[in-house]
């Protein structure tokens, strides 16, 4: 189909000119320019505080600067992160900038030259004056591929993305043929990042050699994984990567439709994404023959409704079609009878956001970034009890152990690792003897969890094994759609199972009862989520047996985190004398006095937040935490006290 | 008081059932259609329901069927200030189960619920995506992070402020929310 290459060329190359022509007269690069990570995650952390802090400093002070609104650059035990670009200066990245913080950055970074080094993390590039980011593991180690851009450009500005590269891999897919492009992106051996890892081209190519009118894409941000937000980032951050992307497959699959299935609970997300498509469309960068091709696409908006289960390609697809989102059966593929029963190509968020710099750089390229059957980078969000948290773009390959002590900084608080949950709901819990693991898609199916969508969370020596267990299953319970029984009733049962023990109720026997009744929901279930249900269960067993049994047979939760199994009492030995500390924080006002002015809880009011623990004063460390229960000394309650 | 509540019942038909009249008639249109619903009116009534199937040609029940399938849906009123409560699972780890105690404790009602006066109301929400400052509440779409129980009592303490400087501020006036909750973003 494809049109005159001059034509696409210079109709792109007039698209540019005006994009910087446009980008240039909106900033002033005399003038400092502040960009603040404006994200959820951002807003969240105060970024809103620190951008009215610094508005009214600037104004109170006139002193001139740009502000200007950028997405996440992933460090987000970092945020609010502000990156300052003050001319003379390399562009300096601040951490955790409080009101108070921004107040300080525009009198003496701006006002006077001075940089606060006590405040910055790292400068933004090599130079003599201040150390680089890059000597932090943190920045150095990772290698970005997908979120290169994403906290360094206005994620509202078409021209910004333009100008720095965005939408060359359009124009040059566009001078090719389709063969050309699926080509490219076999050679790079691009796997599909939504979890199961199944080769990107060969949908492309499937969908390209079917003889229907009509066909699809469908991009996949239904990102339902508790713990996993990378693809909620990258909209919010870099939505112009993800269209171009979009558009790069399409044509290489002959779809003119597009819908991008984005979680409603992700509001900013749809407005940013929204936004996007819109400038696109006015650029004529999408819509019908776009840069004179003869290639014409629409993209449409689809806001899922907050179904896990919808995650799944044809659940996802029967969503769209306004129908309780169950899976159907496989086969048919929906590459041969998806979205409305024509051929539709299904990826996810970062595997169309991969494809721009595939097309750009090579496949050969991307191919030898990674493993050899796992090449390219994956994005893991890496949560829970880790000290450096947040988005983490690494080569495949990177075993675990360094992802989680030298990339992230480790436990916080001196405290030891336990396990690391991986894959969400679907996948599994790996102990210590399997750090040395390496990420990719093969080592961890064989390590008996999953890559999934990139969810990780870090558990510490208090997390309780099975309450994990019991947590992922509460939440598939939910979610199971109800289609197949195994499912539907059978991860009922394990719930009721894992409940009983951490009540402290555990019969003999209920550990094979479970594994016998994960065995069956696998084999009994038709999609993923069934299929992968019962995995944190049994991961759980293979590796902290010993935890169930100690709930089952002595009552007794090793971690002190079952409430059932646990109680606080205060020591009086290290009680202070007179002390009220703990009193005002107990919520039910369950803390007594007892003899000698000292401290007792009654334990039949007691709820275990644990607040008491956090306001005992750090030299008397008084408040215990025992399981079981009946380890508590009996504490006499004064009759005069209330 | 009831006659109140007719009336506003009332119009809020009279409006669906004007919004439905520019809906295409098919069933792609269904859950679009419900979500604009609720995002006006922060849930779907029996009666609300009942006009879509009639628009789109669907029983009553088959509307419930695919309403009730996503957790996007509520079918009673929700209170002025909605609380949300994370249960992702970084939430989970760091204790988001006791903070959700908290704010049943604190409002007496659970999970689900609205309080008498349809001030306050408690829902669990599945991840928002803040796992990095979990444990996270949302309360009226502004997301909190690191909540511990004695920023529940701060969280709540807020509001009785507030309330107390609204009421001392114009009596008769009823400004501040309504409209707003819902708009903001």
């Amino acid at each position: 189909m494809s049109g005159n290459n001059e034509d696409i060329k210079n109709a792109f190359s007039e698209i540019k000119k005006n994009a910087e022509k446009n980008f240039n007269e909106s900033r002033n690069s005399d003038i400092p320019a502040i960009y603040i990570g404006m994200a959820t995650c951002g807003r969240a952390a105060g970024a809103e505080e620190a951008e009215r802090a610094i508005l009214e400093t600037l104004d109170e002070r006139n002193v001139k600067a740009d502000v200007i609104h950028v997405g996440c650059i992933g460090h987000c035990y970092a945020e609010p992160v502000v990156i300052v670009d003050n001319p003379g200066f390399p562009p300096i990245f601040y951490y955790n900038v409080t009101a108070g913080k921004s107040k300080l950055i525009v009198k003496a970074f701006l006002e006077r030259g001075d940089p606060l080094y006590e405040h910055l993390l790292g400068a933004m590039e090599e130079n003599e004056l201040i150390p680089s980011v890059m000597g932090f593991p943190r920045f150095g180690m990772e290698k970005r591929i997908v979120m290169e851009k994403c906290g360094h450009i206005d994620p509202e500005d078409i021209n910004e993305y333009i100008k720095k590269g965005g939408y060359a891999s359009l124009a040059f897919a566009l001078s090719k043929t389709q063969a050309d492009i699926i080509d490219e992106i076999r050679i790079s051996g691009l796997r599909g990042r939504g979890g199961a890892g199944f080769p990107a081209w060969k949908k492309m190519e499937a969908v390209y050699g079917s003889d229907s009118k009509e066909k699809y894409i469908i991009c996949n941000a239904d990102e339902g994984d508790p713990g996993a937000y990378m693809d909620r980032t990258i909209i919010e951050s870099n939505p112009h990567q993800l269209l171009e992307g979009m558009m790069v497959a399409a044509f290489a699959a002959g779809a003119s439709k597009g819908i991008i299935y984005v979680r409603h609970e992700y509001p900013l997300a749809v407005k940013i994404i929204k936004k996007a498509i819109d400038d696109s469309n006015r650029m004529k960068l999408l819509g019908e023959n776009i840069l004179n091709s003869g290639f014409s696409f629409h993209i449409d908006i689809f806001e899922g409704s907050g179904a896990f289960v919808c995650g799944e390609e044809t659940a996802l697809i029967e969503s769209v079609e306004g129908k309780r989102g169950m899976p159907r059966t496989r086969p048919p593929y929906p590459v041969e009878r998806g979205l409305k029963n024509k051929p539709t190509v299904i990826n996810n968020v970062k595997t169309l956001s991969t494809i721009p710099a595939i097309v750009n750089k090579g496949g050969k390229w991307f191919s030898g970034i990674g493993t050899k059957s796992s090449p390219g980078t994956a994005i893991f969000s890496i949560v829970g009890n880790v000290v450096h948290a947040g988005l983490v773009e690494i080569p495949m390959g990177v075993t675990i152990r360094t992802l989680i002590y030298d990339i992230c900084g480790g436990i916080p608080g001196g405290k030891a690792f336990k396990a690391l949950q991986i894959g969400g709901p679907s996948g599994g819990c790996l102990p210590e003897s399997a750090l040395d693991t390496p990420i990719d898609f093969d080592s961890l199916t064989e390590a008996g969890a999953m890559m999934g969508s990139g969810g990780m969370v870090v558990m510490d020596e208090d997390s309780c094994m099975v309450d994990v267990a019991k947590y992922f299953l509460e939440f598939t319970k939910n979610e199971s759609c109800g289609k197949c029984t195994f499912c539907r009733i059978g991860t009922g049962h394990l719930l009721t199972i894992l409940e009983r023990i951490t009540n402290g109720e555990g019969r003999e026997g209920d550990v094979e009862l479970l594994e016998r009744l994960a065995g069956d929901i696998k084999r009994g279930s038709l999609c993923g989520l069934g299929k992968t249900a019962p995995n944190p269960v049994l991961t759980t067993i293979r590796y902290f047996r010993h935890e169930y049994e100690a709930h089952i047979h002595s009552k007794r939760c090793p971690s002190l985190k079952c409430r059932p199994l646990t109680a606080f009492y205060i020591d009086l030995g290290k009680c202070a004398r007179g002390c009220d500390a703990c009193v005002g924080s107990c919520p039910v006002d369950c803390i007594f006095t007892t003899k000698g002015r000292k401290k007792g809880i009654d334990q039949e009011v007691c709820v275990k937040c644990g607040e008491c623990v956090t306001a005992c004063p750090e030299e008397y460390n008084a408040v215990i935490k025992v399981s079981p229960p009946h380890l508590v000394p009996h504490i006499e309650k004064l009759e005069e006290s209330k | 008081m009831d006659d109140n509540l007719e009336l506003i019942e009332k119009e809020m038909l009279d409006d669906i059932s004007s919004f439905l009249e520019h809906v295409e008639p098919e069933r792609s249109s269904l859950i679009p259609v419900l979500q604009k619903i609720q995002a006006k009116y922060s849930y779907l009534s029996s009666d609300a329901i009942k006009l879509i199937g009639k628009r789109l040609d669907l029983t009553s029940s088959e509307v419930y069927g695919v309403a009730t399938f996503y957790n996007q849906f509520r079918f009673n009123p929700p209170g002025k200030h909605r609380i949300k409560v994370c249960m992702g699972t970084a939430c989970h780890v760091k204790g988001g189960d006791i903070i959700l105690e908290n704010f049943e404790r604190k409002l007496n009602i659970k999970t689900g619920e609205t309080t008498r006066d349809r001030e306050f109301s408690i829902d669990k929400v599945a991840c928002i995506g803040c796992c990095a400052l979990a444990p996270a509440v949302v309360v009226d779409e502004k997301i909190h992070g690191y909540v511990a129980p004695s920023k529940v009592e701060g969280i709540m303490l807020g509001f009785e402020i507030e309330k107390e400087m609204n009421e001392r501020k114009e009596r008769s006036s009823t400004e501040n929310s309504d409209g707003e909750i819902i708009e903001r973003q």
